[in-house]
């Protein structure tokens, strides 16, 4: 029956090609206007790692109190001795201190050119947590971070610049003036936006190089990413070290809600016990944020999108109201046909269900065309965006199933009361009337 | 095949009640053609659509092929409808961008039936009333009387055990019409149970029986004597 219904719908298009115009043109204006700006929305708010982001939290601790001027709201990154002493409590399933820095790379063969790379300086338990994938070897051993060993995990864009035969792994790569052992490559990693650090760009790609923090600090490489200081500090990197100056993100891996409220209370203890013992003037002040939470508290997302986005989804209800009504009036027009249909069998379930097939075609219709403008639509947000932005807008896979299944679903939704209506008209009195 | 026994019709609004049939009682036995006749608005189309369950009544049983067809849903009737019935319209009734083929097909739709056994219906009814060669033609391309021919043969198709037929001649010429009569009585020959609404004496004279019905009421059978004895005769032409 449902071919049946599908070449009665595409009979009832070329029949009433305006008014099936009229329509598919509403439905695709709405719906190219919503994904247009949903689907900026997704790529620039997207949960990043959805299996896991319950479970792993941004921790913060005000290490600056109340008085301290811009300190309205808890950073997203904590102080040396508030990252350490977290670290070495252990009581997570997975913690990592970690912070950004860069290094100068120079290829082993003579006739390459040195060159630049992003590093993050980070935990063992990084990768695992933030599910990085391997493409070899592994992350580097709780043995290595203790005894500051020089590894390095390196990313696949840069394993293949370094090593285009392959075969990276136990190899060494000259980080800076030091030569680094290479123990795992990742796969290409495209972990965006890239939560576990909010104070660079979130939409940067994931960084060239890993390197132990014991490490990093050992070898007193400075950040080169978000760095926060309440007073002065000296150069040398010790005073980094015991300054209570912010640059480094806290992230920990826990296993459910209950285990979020008992470390929560970790850290209040934590920062009471700071107070008692005088480095803390001020009351317990900390925050434990899940991904999402931390995505929304970081506004990457102007509140304005969001609204447009809300806009853009009441513009496109209005629009499906007005295709209900070209249904109705369609429907209407054919109320002779459906009498007829019901005078020699059909019930009304197959009534609805051939207006609902009908409704289809204009769902479809309507998502070809509002797929052609939502990918207008992102063309022109990527011409007005910033750049690391724009890279993100584009039109997906995931878009172009959400747009099909969005015109499809939202259209038979306002087919349903003009389906419903038709399947109750009396045959009887229109085919008297006839 | 078709028994109404004290049905009546009303139609209610807030201010009104009109009885579109009233203490209707009929009984159209297997083979039988009947003309319904009757002035205008005197219920003989109402009496039609209850018959064809196209439409509720209001009390009074109605037995269709002898079950009760009181109580039941949407789905039962129209499937009753679909397998028992074929109607027969004054205005023709096809759908204007179905061809012939496909108009006739419409019934067969709903009942499911597998597709080559729904070509040999369709084929064996159009080749009944003569339009074989104009299966492809949608109906703007048909006079009035190949027009109603489709309707019969839509009709035809489903096989049904009653055929339903409200003014069938009604918007044709007298060449035509008499041409669908012809068709009509060849159908009655055969076998079909035909109840004939018509308000022209000529036609309705030309069938087994005629009831009157005057202000929803049957108020009298006029049963030529030559026929009642054997109802599935047919009449001189």
């Amino acid at each position: 029956m449902l071919g049946y219904y599908v070449g009665m719908a595409l009979r009832s298009v070329r029949r009433n090609v305006a008014l099936t115009a009229l329509m598919i043109v509403a439905v695709a204006v709405g719906i190219g206007a919503s994904m247009t700006l949903l689907t900026a929305l997704r790529a620039l708010s997207g949960d990043p790692i959805p299996a896991k982001s319950a479970r792993l939290y941004s921790v913060r601790v005000d290490n600056w109190g109340p008085d301290a001027p811009n300190n309205a709201m808890l950073s997203d990154l904590v102080s040396y001795t508030d990252a350490m002493a977290l670290l070495r409590a252990q009581r997570g399933i997975r913690q990592s201190a970690m912070y950004e820095t860069t290094f100068g790379i120079t290829p082993a063969s003579g006739d390459a050119n040195p060159f630049t790379a992003t590093a993050r300086v980070a935990g063992r338990d990084f990768f695992a947590m933030f599910d990085a994938p391997f493409a070899s070897g592994a992350a580097w051993s709780a043995a290595d971070d203790e005894q500051r060993a020089a590894v390095a995990v390196i990313g696949a864009h840069l394993a293949d610049r370094l090593f285009p035969n392959g075969g990276a792994v136990g190899r060494n790569v000259l980080l800076g003036e030091r030569s680094y052992r290479i123990v795992g490559v990742l796969k290409p990693w495209h972990f965006q936006p890239r939560v576990y650090d909010l104070s660079s760009r979130l939409y940067q790609e994931t960084e060239d190089v890993f390197v132990p923090l014991s490490t990093a600090v050992d070898r007193q490489l400075h950040t080169m990413g978000g760095s926060y200081c309440d007073h002065a500090v000296g150069t040398v990197f010790a005073d980094t070290l015991r300054s209570e100056c912010r640059w480094l993100q806290f992230w920990v891996e826990l296993p459910d809600p209950a285990a979020a409220k008992a470390y929560r209370r970790f850290v209040e203890n934590y920062a009471a016990q700071q107070r008692s013992a005088g480095r803390f003037h001020w009351p317990p002040n900390v925050a434990l944020l899940d991904v999402n939470a931390a995505l929304r508290a970081a506004k990457m997302v102007p509140d304005e999108m969001r609204v447009s986005t809300v806009a853009a989804f009441g513009f496109l209800v209005v629009c499906l109201v007005n295709a209900t009504g070209l249904m109705l009036a369609m429907l209407e027009r054919r109320a002779g046909e459906l009498s007829i249909r019901r005078a020699v069998g059909a019930s009304r379930g197959q009534i609805f269900a051939q207006c609902l097939a009908e409704a289809s075609a204009v769902g479809i219709g309507g998502g070809v065309l509002g797929l052609g403008l939502t990918a207008l639509g992102l063309a022109f947000e990527r011409l007005i965006l910033r750049e690391d932005y724009a890279r993100l807008v584009d039109l997906n896979l995931d878009a172009v199933w959400t747009t099909f299944g969005l015109a499809v679903i939202t259209v038979t939704v306002a087919a349903l009361y003009p389906a419903w209506n038709a399947s109750r008209l009396q045959p009887a009195w229109k085919l008297k009337a006839e | 095949m078709l028994k109404m026994t004290h049905l009546s019709k009303v139609y209610r609004t807030e201010v009104v009640e009109t009885y579109a049939l009233r203490d209707f009682s009929i009984h159209v036995k297997e083979g039988e053609f009947v003309a319904v006749t009757g002035p205008s608005g005197s219920g003989k189309t109402t009496f039609l659509t209850i018959a064809g369950l196209l439409e509720e009544f209001t009390g009074g049983q109605y037995q269709l092929d002898g079950a009760d067809v009181h109580g039941l849903n949407d789905n039962q009737r129209s499937r009753l409808r679909n397998q028992k019935i074929g109607f027969i319209f004054q205005s023709f009734n096809l759908i204007p961008d179905l061809n012939v083929f496909d108009n006739v097909d419409v019934p067969l739709r709903y009942r499911r039936l597998p597709g080559a056994e729904r070509r040999k219906r369709i084929n064996e009814a159009l080749e009944r009333v003569g339009l074989s060669a104009r299966a492809k033609h949608y109906p703007a391309e048909l006079s009035g009387g190949q027009q109603q021919r489709v309707a019969i043969a839509r009709a035809l198709a489903g096989g049904p055990r009653l055929l339903l037929a409200d003014e069938p001649t009604g918007n044709l010429d007298t060449q035509m019409a008499r041409g669908v009569m012809q068709l009509l009585e060849e159908l009655h020959r055969d076998g079909a149970t035909i109840v004939m609404v018509t308000h022209d004496p000529e036609l309705a004279a030309r069938a087994q029986r005629e009831v009157r019905i005057v202000d929803g009421q049957v108020i009298d059978l006029a049963a030529p004597a030559r026929l009642v004895e054997n109802p599935t005769s047919h009449p001189a032409a």
